[in-house]
């Protein structure tokens, strides 16, 4: 597979008010509130852990969960795309909460789903719970992908090299302030590598503090890339809690 | 709760057999006018209402015509199939359950009567729950969630095949909540299998006792009441507010002030019995009495959070008279002896004066002697409180909460529940509920909705009919799809559902590692939310050092010595009841009345008539006034926490859109205090914002609505109805979490539905449950009709006195859970500063 590396045309992928710069292994890249990550200059999106079909995983089991966490997770997927119109868009593994779940995907939502593909190019990240390539969809399937200085995985694993852009774990940050906390979701990175926030509708998080993450960046130069109602904050090590 | 019957000597002719006579005459005692009575009606075969003061030897009573009736019975020869359950007695509580075991069990073994009685618990082994299935006692006590198992069992039928009574403990207390919905069903289910059931509830005295008939007895087309046996209180309690020469303080729930007085009062006692409001107050008033407990005296401590081996061994040493003082929040409230306790000291305004008699009861717990119980107040307005309380005490009125319709994700759990059981007849399940008396009105299409909602969860995407719970099959029953479906059920059952909870486990400090140490109890997560490692809080009596979670444990270390970071007070569980707050503005309104209050109280609210104003009956004052850099605006409603939460969100709506600028509102049980930039004062005078409009009725409408939409207080509450209609399972003690894919956090749930199915049932359930719960809306609404064209303003230049306790909470309380994007940026500013060298 080949993917140009886009210059110029930078207007398609301005980034607008809310969002964070932050630069990876040298790469600028742009953190939406949305919790999608935009690299302009490859005109390439970054969604990871959309967990499509979660709710009627669980009905399998007896629990009804309200059947609308796709549809809620299209529409948020579409609002992105329309704000960055990207080539490509890389989903970066556990798109679907388990490995029938794209076959169980409701009419209505792989039609959106599709129109979404159309006209640009679209890798799916395999990831734990999905391994396998999903049915009846278009896309390009991937266990990892390297595209220059950067490497597009599911896990993270220690000690690989710089520029490694992984999802997982769902981080989440806390900061406490006059006696109150809050939690959001967040993307984490050190500069050298970066995890990015879960998207899918019914995906929970985990603290960056906790053991899950350990080992994995240079702890000082940690920053946590919060999600607000309709921006980004960025929060340094020492303001985070655990929790 | 003893059985005690009155001591006589003259000879008896009463009609109970032979066993009981020589029983009574052997004690040297005679059966009670209301216990041959309820007998005589139970006999005539109807289900009755007793309603009688502690120590009325409610239970016997309760029991006879059962131990009567099961005397009489011909004897079961050998080779007869065993019996059914012939009398089945339901408590709120495990331990009165165990604790009637042994009361009741021995003037039955005394008398030598034929009869078995058994207990049928959450604690009941497997092994003894299969025997009592194949060979049933003659009575089983048991609680609501255990009725609810064993009629949703495929057995019932057979079970309870020769059911005659069922008797109903503290039925006051079960019937307000969910609990006692699920109760009322599960009896609708048992009038079913045996048409000629009898019930007999047990109450302490309520405001509404037709309400309670009504419950007991099956609703037909004309409704329907149990008899009503009435028992006039014993002797009058003596209860007296403390008088302290300390100054009482303006704010705050401590009662710190009070202690030497408390201590003195446990010294001149044998046994006192503490009750506060929150486990926090427990905790603190613990670790301060010991403080001062020079004479080493055997205090313990007894809440709802403590492992339950402390617990019991508390209750033991109560039981066994070795405690001098148990301080205890409501787990102690319900009728368990504990033995010989002289005073009831009650600290903290007791909320309610039903709630108060029913404490005060704890002492001396004989009809015929009078209760001693001293009331604390923590603070000023409670002092009024107190004195209103007890004011209603002495006058017996009653002020128990109305009861509610019955809760919709009560039913979707039993309506599976009755899949489970059996295959259903729709058309007949809904004749059957109706016959509950909180189920009375529910309309055919709310229960079809339910009945939608529990076999595929009730959407308007019909996508899961495959994984439908239940089917409605070819012969027009309903049926559960799978046996998984009812283990499920069995696991998820009851309506309890607790917040969160992380076990708190002692460790030695400094040691980063360490996993060993004791479990001191639980604790609940949001509380833990707010804590960074190294802060300090009270728990199980103790001072600990916060170290951190670890395997979703809370792990602490011991900071005896240090001071504690106390748990938030969390506005008491119990708002002030209505009743309470008419009576505390009647006494503000009458200065007749001030006589009775301390000195203290009394010189304050001459100098707020002097500096402002005090309302008269039926008014609600305002008062405006600048303070530093701010404008604030008091108002008094009387109306309890939760009502003036409400009314402070949905005020600082309005004084947005008024362009007042409002900052924040802090409430109280009594008044309500919102800040400003800009001046409301002169804002309600030049009639740019009339204080009218501000405070109209129409503010539940459309705002309401926006608000509830957004507010945490409705995902808790969704929370909860998610769990008790079986939408998510239940998180069970011991059961971890394996990994963040297992569970879906229900403020998702929420969100999406809400996004996608405003009007989905369950939606509708919430926000039910939240405007009688968290919201207290009827009380709110009640509250803006009455004021309506009866609002007084006073404009002051400074701070009045009876803005003093509520101004004294802000900064202290805030309006927490909202959103909270303004802390992130501020932290993000931070950050900036950091980075560029700002200081």
């Amino acid at each position: 597979m080949t993917l140009a590396m886009h210059s110029g045309d930078h207007r398609l992928g301005e980034p607008h008010g809310g969002t964070v710069k932050t630069v990876i292994a040298g790469v600028e890249a742009v953190c939406d509130p949305a919790g999608a990550l935009y690299f302009p200059e490859m005109r390439l999106l970054a969604v990871s852990d959309l967990h499509m079909e979660k709710g009627s995983s669980f009905a399998r089991r007896g629990m009804l969960l309200p059947p609308y966490d796709t549809g809620v997770t299209l529409d948020l997927l579409a609002a992105v795309i329309a704000r960055y119109h990207p080539a490509t868009v890389i989903s970066l593994g556990d798109s679907f909460h388990d490995p029938e779940a794209s076959a169980r995907l409701p009419a209505l939502y792989a039609i959106r789903l599709r129109g979404l593909m159309a006209g640009r190019e679209w890798i799916w990240i395999t990831g734990n719970h999905d391994p396998h390539r999903p049915v009846h969809l278009p896309g390009d399937v991937a266990g990892e992908l390297a595209l220059g200085p950067l490497v597009f995985r599911h896990e993270p694993q220690s000690g690989s090299a710089p520029g490694e852009i992984a999802g997982h774990l769902h981080p989440a940050a806390k900061i406490v302030r006059r006696g109150r906390s809050v939690r959001r979701s967040c993307f984490a990175s050190d500069g050298e590598r970066l995890i990015m926030p879960a998207f899918g509708a019914y995906t929970g998080a985990l603290n960056v503090l906790d053991r899950a993450f350990r080992g994995l960046f240079a702890e000082e130069q940690l920053l946590a890339f919060m999600l607000g109602a309709d921006r980004v904050y960025t929060i340094g090590r020492r303001m985070l809690f655990p929790g | 709760m003893t059985l005690n019957a009155k001591p006589e000597t003259t000879e008896m002719t009463f009609p109970l057999p032979e066993p009981f006579l020589e029983w009574f005459r052997a004690k040297g005692w005679r059966p009670r006018p209301h216990q041959l009575e309820l007998l005589a009606e139970a006999e005539q075969g109807r289900s009755m209402l007793l309603i009688a003061p502690t120590g009325a030897g409610k239970t016997l009573a309760g029991f006879l015509p059962s131990l009567v009736d099961l005397t009489r019975r011909t004897k079961r020869k050998p080779g007869m199939a065993s019996r059914g359950i012939h009398t089945l007695y339901i408590s709120p509580l495990k331990a009165l359950a165990v604790d009637i075991h042994r009361n009741l069990g021995i003037p039955v073994e005394e008398m030598q009567l034929p009869i078995t009685i058994e207990t049928r618990t959450g604690d009941t082994p497997a092994h003894k729950r299969q025997r009592q299935k194949l060979a049933p006692p003659d009575i089983l006590l048991t609680t609501p969630e255990q009725l609810a198992l064993l009629i949703a069992s495929r057995d019932a039928e057979r079970f309870f095949a020769d059911l005659r009574y069922v008797v109903l403990d503290e039925l006051h207390s079960l019937v307000i909540s969910k609990r006692g919905h699920l109760l009322s069903l599960g009896l609708a289910r048992l009038r079913q299998l045996q048409p000629n059931l009898q019930t007999i509830g047990l109450s302490a005295t309520v405001a509404e006792p037709d309400e309670l008939r009504r419950w007991l007895v099956g609703q037909g087309e004309t409704g329907g009441m149990a008899g009503v046996i009435t028992v006039e209180g014993g002797a009058k309690p003596e209860i007296s507010i403390l008088e302290s020469a300390e100054h009482i303080p303006w704010a705050g729930h401590s009662a710190r002030y009070a202690l030497p007085d408390i201590y003195e009062a446990i010294r001149a006692h044998r046994t006192t019995l503490l009750f506060v409001n929150t486990r926090s107050q427990a905790e603190m008033l613990f670790q301060e009495l010991w403080r001062i407990n020079e004479d080493t005296l055997p205090i313990a401590l007894h809440h709802g959070s403590l492992d339950a081996g402390q617990r019991r061994k508390v209750e033991q040493a109560m039981a066994g008279n070795t405690l001098r003082a148990v301080v205890a929040t409501s787990t102690l409230d319900l009728g368990i002896d504990w033995g010989d306790v002289d005073l009831v000291i009650h600290v903290g305004a007791p909320k309610g004066a039903s709630r108060l008699a029913q404490r005060i009861g704890r002492a001396n717990h004989r009809m015929d002697e009078p209760s001693r119980a001293i009331l604390v107040p923590a603070n000023r307005f409670e002092v009024m409180e107190c004195r209103a309380a007890l004011d209603a005490n002495y006058l017996g009125a009653q002020d128990t909460p109305p009861l509610i319709e019955g809760a919709l994700d009560v039913l979707a759990q039993h309506v599976l529940g009755m899949a489970c059981a059996a295959p259903f007849n729709a058309d007949m399940l809904y004749a059957e509920i109706r016959t509950a008396a909180p189920y009375a009105a529910l309309p055919r299409e709310t229960f079809d909705h339910i009945l939608d909602f529990v076999a595929t969860g009730g959407y308007a995407l019909k996508s899961y009919e495959r994984f439908a719970k239940i089917r409605k099959t070819a012969d027009g029953t309903w049926r559960v799809s799978h046996p998984r479906i009812a283990q499920q059920y069995r696991l998820n059952i009851g309506t309890i559902v607790e917040a969160p909870e992380l076990n708190v486990r002692l460790t030695r400090s400094g040691r980063g590692k360490a996993y060993g140490g004791r479990v001191l109890g639980k604790i609940e997560e949001y509380f833990l939310e707010t804590m960074a490692p190294g802060d300090t809080f009270l728990f199980a009596g103790k001072v600990l050092r916060f170290e951190g979670i670890r395997d979703n444990e809370c792990i602490a270390s011991n900071a005896a010595g240090q001071d504690a970071k106390v748990p938030v007070y969390a506005g008491g569980k119990f708002p002030l009841s209505t009743y309470l707050a008419g009576e505390v503005r009647a006494i503000l309104a009458d200065p007749a009345r001030w006589g009775a209050l301390p000195d203290q109280v009394h010189e304050w609210l001459e100098i707020q008539r002097q500096k402002s104003i005090l309302p008269k009956a039926g008014e609600l004052l305002v008062e405006t006034f600048p303070r530093g850099n701010r404008y604030y605006m008091v108002a008094y409603p009387f109306e309890g926490r939760l009502a003036h939460q409400t009314l402070g969100m949905l005020l600082t709506r309005r004084l947005e859109r008024a362009k007042a600028r409002p900052l924040g509102f802090v409430a109280t049980d009594y008044s309500i205090g919102v800040w400003a930039l800009r001046d409301m004062g002169r804002m309600f005078r030049t009639g740019e914002l009339p204080l009218g409009a501000l405070f109209d009725e129409d503010m539940l409408g459309d705002d309401l609505e926006a608000w509830l939409d957004e507010s945490y207080l409705l995902k808790r509450t969704f929370r909860n109805c998610a769990v008790i209609s079986g939408l998510i399972e239940r998180r069970h003690p011991g059961q971890e979490k394996t990994g963040r894919q297992v569970t879906v956090s229900t403020d998702l749930i929420y969100d999406v539905l809400r996004t996608h199915e405003p009007d989905h049932i369950l939606l509708q359930a919430t926000r039910a449950d939240a405007a009688t719960g968290l919201l207290d809306i009827r009380r709110l609404a009640d509250m803006l009709s009455r004021i309506k064209g009866r609002i007084v303003h006073k404009n002051l230049e400074q701070i009045s006195p009876l803005s003093l306790p509520v101004m004294l909470d802000i900064g202290k309380e805030s309006v927490a859970g909202e959103a909270n994007d303004v802390l992130l940026a501020e932290a993000a500013d931070e950050l900036i500063r950091e980075v560029m060298g700002e200081k």
